[in-house]
């Protein structure tokens, strides 16, 4: 185990899987010998060669279709998309043809190895458009899964099963912690299961449910919790698509209430899925409304970030008034 | 390296390019009598292939009468034709290896009758019964097949463009002396995939092949509302790749500029940009009526330059085929398509199984769940779900 950021351990797990698989081509604007605006390719292109890791123009629905194509003659094909809030011009190369790959030409062609990374949310004073987290609009596209890490270690391992999923996966990484969050990650090549939640933490009274850079918030909004009593259990949903309903009704059966935090709006967020989805699996199990803790429904705000922010003041307030309800 | 321009000669007054500027001939072999220009340079062809090119226009021209007449009997729900670009196609197509892959738009089904697809793989796709390769889930004509590397058809124009790029960039790392042939119209060329898949295939050095069908219309918008420039074919040198116009409705001029693309794709690793220039005699689909935007004498001198007709009375020249030939052939086809109709009109539709099938590799615990309720609920109302009550 070495200590390293969450750069770090992407950039090792690119560098992994180039090395088992030579069909990866790891491509993006910037990404070559720069090693892409955050660093997360840097020194592929040294070690891999500018065949495998390389520039593109400055065209995000060509890169979206470039991998497409790649991916359909069979290559794994690794895509950066340079922020998140850059993906839109490549919607349609995602929702129409990547996701639809597989369905329209029943199973005969598929875009399988194909992975788009991409940073996404805010707190890096970003303003509009280096902040947004734009994961719901893509969950409601059948065909593809969505994945979000919340450290080194988690990232490394779940990159790594994105890229050998059979399945075209966008993976979105929370630049907030590009370097900020530091920690223990395992030397060598190991998968996280995609579509499995995990309990961070255990409790009784109430369910925590976060994914990527908001879990380092709950976790300290439950630490403030448990000092006045509550126990919390914390979830790491880490797949948004296809999300893992039975481990969250599990942890809500048992504790009777459940927390949903998310950066993104809260009108048509992620959390309105879960919440209409529990609901339905425990609704005699529920002791109070379940409570969403987001950002606003305002496009991302540069100098009131800090107010915007489903932070740990809010969440910590809102689990109170859950459990008091 | 960068800003290489700034090597460019100099002028010392203003001077602007227009787009007179740029000279771009058009590529013709073949006259109308069937006979070549003098000093033309002919493509590779013998008889062999001169005789299933000849029989595959054939074919779709049977094809594209019978299925645009089911389609007005109510039989199928949707349907386009090719006639009038069978030159460009097939042509184009001719002068590709199998292992070639094909991205097409969607009127291109003549390419992929040229590579072996079945009538009866034809009727399958179009009537969505439990044969289709596709299970039954486009609309009638979005064919594909891995097994003739024609790629599936997806109705959003232009995307299959910047993809063409990244399968020609896949066939170069893994070592295969192939390209990529990318269909589209000179519409679809005004999405900015189109641009975006030119410009990456030139800077990536991809061998593929951009076929643009100009056939003056998208649905109704014709091409002077399109764009302003030189045609397609001056993109193609801004792109800074190997660009040729051709007659499309020239068998000829089109299998030879596509021979060649082809070489210089694959001994370059370079993309290659072919403007054909032809006509679409018929309407964009069966929902469409063109006396809305184009008179009938337009339609009618376009109908004099038929390029099948025209690579015909080559083939008659040379004492390969004959009128008498050509009859027997359309005889043929056409009870050999409505056989096949028949037969694949009474096919069931595929299982409701297959619903969830093929969204990922494989079904969530939701869909499953999805699944079993909706059976559950045609159960209750079998009536209201004729086509599948009986065979859940």
């Amino acid at each position: 185990m070495a200590q390293m950021n969450m750069l770090h351990a992407i950039n090792e797990a690119l560098s992994i899987a180039m090395k088992a698989d030579e069909r990866m081509v790891i491509f993006g604007e910037d990404v070559g010998h720069f090693g892409g605006v955050f660093r997360a390719t840097s020194g592929l292109q040294e070690q891999f060669g500018r065949d495998r890791c390389f520039n593109t123009p400055l065209t995000e629905q060509g890169i979206a279709g470039f991998a497409n194509g790649l991916a359909s003659y069979g290559m794994t094909a690794v895509a950066e998309i340079q922020f998140a809030d850059y993906i839109f011009p490549a919607f349609d190369q995602i929702v129409n043809e990547s996701a639809k790959f597989r369905y329209r030409s029943g199973n005969q062609f598929d875009v399988g190895g194909l992975t788009f990374r991409t940073p996404y949310g805010g707190g890096i004073a970003g303003g509009h458009y280096h902040s947004q987290s734009p994961e719901a609009y893509f969950t409601q596209t059948p065909g593809l899964k969505v994945v979000i890490p919340r450290n080194p270690e988690q990232a490394k391992g779940l990159l790594l099963a994105a890229i050998r999923d059979p399945n075209p996966v966008i993976f979105f990484e929370p630049k907030r912690l590009y370097r900020a969050s530091v920690g223990e990650v395992p030397a060598g090549d190991y998968q996280i299961e995609l579509g499995k939640a995990q309990v961070v933490k255990q409790g009784r009274d109430i369910t925590v449910l976060a994914w990527g850079a908001q879990m380092e918030i709950v976790e300290k909004a439950c630490e403030r919790a448990e000092k006045e009593g509550i126990s919390c259990e914390i979830i790491d949903l880490r797949t948004l698509a296809p999300w893992d309903v039975e481990t969250v009704a599990k942890s809500v059966t048992k504790t009777g209430r459940l927390l949903i935090n998310h950066e993104a709006p809260l009108t048509g967020g992620f959390a309105g899925e879960i919440a209409a989805t529990i609901q339905q699996e425990c609704f005699l199990s529920l002791e109070s409304p379940i409570s969403r803790v987001c950002g606003l429904d305002t496009p991302y705000p540069l100098i009131h970030e800090k107010e915007y922010m489903p932070d740990e003041l809010k969440t910590f307030e809102a689990i109170k008034a859950t459990v008091a309800f | 390296m960068s800003n290489a321009p700034l090597t460019n000669e100099t002028v010392h007054r203003v001077s602007f390019l227009d787009k007179a500027s740029l000279h771009i001939p058009i590529l013709r072999i073949l006259q109308a009598d069937g006979t070549t220009y003098e000093n033309a340079v002919l493509p590779v062809i013998d008889k062999t292939l001169a005789e299933k090119i000849f029989d595959t226009c054939v074919f779709t021209r049977v094809l594209d009468e019978r299925m645009l007449g089911a389609q007005r009997q109510g039989r199928i729900s949707f349907y386009m034709t090719c006639t009038g670009e069978e030159a460009s196609i097939v042509g184009s197509t001719a002068a590709l290896d199998k292992d070639d892959v094909i991205l097409a738009q969607y009127r291109e089904h003549a390419s992929l009758r040229y590579r072996g697809f079945s009538t009866e793989q034809f009727m399958n796709q179009m009537f969505s019964n439990e044969k289709d390769l596709g299970k039954g889930r486009q609309m009638p004509i979005h064919y594909g097949s891995r097994e003739l590397n024609y790629q599936t058809i997806s109705s959003p124009l232009a995307t299959q463009i910047p993809q063409a790029t990244g399968v020609a960039y896949g066939m170069k790392l893994q070592g295969k002396r192939n390209v990529a042939i990318c269909y589209f119209g000179e519409g679809a060329a005004s999405e900015g995939d189109f641009h975006a898949g030119l410009n990456m295939a030139a800077v990536l050095k991809a061998p593929v092949i951009f076929f643009c069908r100009n056939n003056g219309y998208a649905i109704s918008t014709p091409t002077e509302e399109q764009f302003a420039g030189n045609g397609i074919a001056s993109r193609g040198v801004g792109y800074g790749m190997h660009t040729i116009r051709v007659d499309g409705n020239d068998m000829l001029a089109v299998l030879a500029a596509t021979q060649q693309a082809r070489a210089h794709a694959i001994e370059h690793n370079a993309p290659v940009l072919i403007e054909a220039m032809t006509y679409r005699l018929g309407a964009h689909s069966s929902s469409d009526d063109p006396s809305g935007y184009r008179s009938k004498e337009e339609e009618a001198k376009w109908q004099q330059h038929d390029p099948v007709k025209r690579f015909k009375l080559w083939m008659i020249n040379k004492g390969w085929t004959s009128e008498a030939d050509e009859a027997k052939l359309f005889e043929r086809y056409r009870e050999e398509v409505l056989a096949a109709v028949k037969v694949a009109e009474k096919l069931p539709i595929p299982k409701l199984d297959e619903i969830i099938e093929d969204v990922l590799d494989k079904p969530t615990p939701a869909l499953r769940k999805q699944l079993k309720e909706l059976k559950e609920h045609i159960n209750k109302y079998p009536k209201a779900y004729p086509k599948s009550a009986g065979r859940l």
